[in-house]
């Protein structure tokens, strides 16, 4: 067993007079420095005021899902069920029905995100194979007075707009290839 | 009219519509407005600047509004297990007894008016300073009654907490300022003040500092503030003795804690730094040279109040913040005021004051002399409680047994050493400046 022995208090620590009166200036320097910046008009508080100043969200923020849509407008999401199954929280309900296309075995009829349920881990993010979910919608408040306001259909989700700036992914990688930045 | 009859209601009246006013009316807002203002300036926060009457927001000031109305309001809750008589009698009490001690502080020297001394202290009481510890020493009944009425554990301890804390350091306040007594020779505040006079060098803080440190600490303890406030304290005891009160009962124990601290603050700047006195302008100075040293306010004050025109205008050129609302006009409104203000005092100090002939007023000095030691009094009144923020929003929490600690085991040794240190060095320092 390690024991760390407890700092022995100096005696201008134990009269306790010298070492108030440094932190009294250190707080009275603060109260100082924000009295004249609010006077200068300067940004000495690191506080926001919230929902007038919104705060930028970082490059990588995960915010409400969206469904991606193909060029054609169809949803990209083929009803794998993988993101149903790596979703931690079981928000994710899908059912699937046969595609007319060819080329696509299924699509869902009904994908349904509880959003009261997510936790916002991204492991659907992670687990779609064909990018079709994804987290960087521009929502990221939500607000409802119903639980059914919190339901996410399919319809919602498709409707869902890309934040602006969020990485767009594979289109992006693709254009770059093409312009042989790669 | 029979002056004489009436005489003791003026007596009594004048003095106490002032310090009614003083302390409840104007310093209880305003320490209210600073507790969280200067907290958040300290914490690097912008603290209250939300609450708004038509876009007038007073820095914040209109949250007391906000306060008042939301305590009315309220739902007045009674727990079943409370003792209704006690539990309704207990808030008055501790306001009652925070109100009472604000009795026999001077606030300016006694003014001869049709020819009598009118005394600026509500009651001129020659044992002021024994009247202030018989007093403040009740207020443990208030807040015990308060936490044992309610019939909650925690109010219980936080009531206990708070009896035994306020007894064991009313024993280092009584003993920090034995020393003084005996140096000015007086209980009476008013006598004690005009023995201080007007030279800093023969102020209490100089005669006997240690006394003043022990005095300010165990007034900290007294009036349950921050490195003392175990009887509130949230992480163990939930809000202690004023847990159970709601609505306009918990106001009034909100807003004795205020009092009480601004009528320590008032005892503090009594007791140790002269009072009303001006530092280095005795009475006989001020009525000699009324005419400059009243110029001298108001042009003083008329530079302030431009130095703050200057800065609205800055602040309606470019604004901090855009909210969108009637917010952003707020300096608008108040620039017409500062403006006039300032450019008003300038022109009563420079042009008014010079060119009228003082020796055809005999008032005037008067007026001057009372002008002059009522702002001392209350701008030494209004740092320590100033003070008393500041320092709640630096120190942490002592333990308790630290504070039991402190009390008995530093304090009271220190308080009593004090006494005859004080009494060596004040014959010595009165002796040599004389």
């Amino acid at each position: 067993m390690i024991v760390v022995p407890r700092p022995a208090y100096s005696l201008r620590e134990k009269v306790y007079f010298w070492e108030i009166a440094k932190g009294l200036l250190v707080t009275f320097g603060h109260l100082v420095r924000n009295l004249w910046g609010a006077a200068s008009r300067s940004r000495t508080i690191q506080t926001w005021e919230y929902p007038e100043e919104p705060r930028p969200y970082p490059q990588r923020v995960r915010l409400l899902h969206r469904l991606v849509k193909r060029p054609d407008g169809t949803p990209k999401c083929v009803a794998c069920y993988m993101c149903a199954t790596a979703c931690p929280a079981v928000a994710i309900e899908i059912i699937a029905e046969p595609s007319p296309d060819d080329a696509i075995e299924k699509r869902p009829i009904s994908f349904v995100i509880d959003e009261l349920r997510c936790v916002m881990c991204g492991f659907c993010v992670e687990a779609c194979p064909k990018d079709a979910i994804r987290m960087d919608s521009e929502v990221g408040d939500l607000m409802g007075t119903r639980r059914e306001d919190f339901l996410f259909t399919l319809d919602r989700l498709l409707e869902m707009k890309p934040r602006a700036g969020a990485y767009l992914g594979d289109r992006e990688l693709e254009a770059k290839r093409k312009a042989g930045l790669i | 009219m029979n002056l004489d009859a009436l005489w003791p209601l003026i007596q009594f009246l004048v003095p106490f519509l002032f310090m009614f006013g003083f302390v409840v009316a104007l310093m209880l807002p305003t320490m209210i407005f600073m507790e969280r203002k200067v907290s958040a300036y300290i914490q690097d926060r912008r603290g209250p600047n939300r609450a708004n009457i038509l876009g007038i927001r007073l820095f914040g000031m209109i949250h007391n509004v906000a306060d008042v109305i939301k305590l009315l309001v309220k739902e007045d809750l009674e727990p079943k297990a409370a003792d209704k008589t006690f539990f309704r009698f207990a808030p008055f009490l501790v306001m009652t007894i925070a109100i009472m001690t604000m009795a026999v502080i001077p606030f300016g020297e006694p003014i001869a008016i049709w020819g009598k001394a009118l005394h600026l202290q509500i009651a001129p009481l020659n044992a002021g300073i024994l009247y202030i510890f018989a007093i403040s020493s009740l207020s443990v009944y208030g807040i015990i009654l308060a936490g044992w009425s309610s019939g909650n554990k925690f109010s219980f301890l936080g009531a206990v907490r708070a009896s035994s804390q306020m007894i064991s350091y009313e024993v280092a306040l009584g003993l920090s300022v034995i020393g003084i007594l005996i140096a000015y020779g007086t209980t009476d505040l008013a006598e004690m003040v005009r023995a201080q006079g007007a030279n800093p060098l023969t102020w209490g803080v100089v005669l006997s500092p240690i006394g003043f440190l022990l005095f300010l600490t165990a007034m900290f303890a007294e009036t349950n503030r921050m490195p003392f406030d175990l009887p509130e304290g949230e992480s163990e005891l939930v809000a202690g003795f004023h847990l159970e009160y709601s609505s306009f009962k918990f106001a009034l124990f909100f807003m004795s804690e205020y009092v009480n601290m601004v009528v320590g603050a008032a005892v503090i700047s009594t007791l140790f730094f002269g009072g009303w006195q001006v530092p280095f302008l005795s009475t006989a100075m001020i009525k000699q040279n009324s005419a400059l040293i009243f110029s001298g306010m108001m042009i003083s004050g008329g530079v302030v109040l431009l130095l703050i025109s200057v800065s609205l205008i800055d602040a309606i050129r470019r604004p901090f913040f855009a909210w969108g609302d009637r917010r952003d006009h707020e300096p608008k409104v108040f620039l017409p005021l500062t403006l006039l203000g300032g450019v008003g005092l300038l022109w009563l100090g420079l042009g008014v004051i010079p060119s009228l002939d003082i020796a055809k007023y005999p008032w005037f000095p008067v007026v001057v002399v009372l002008l002059l030691q009522i702002t001392a009094f209350c701008a030494k009144t209004f740092f320590f409680s100033f003070f008393f923020i500041w320092v709640r929003w630096t120190l942490p929490r002592f333990r308790y047994d630290q504070v039991m600690q402190l009390g008995w085991k530093y304090m009271l040794p220190l308080g009593v050493a004090n006494i005859f240190l004080t009494f060596a060095f004040a014959r010595l320092w009165l002796g040599w400046l004389r």
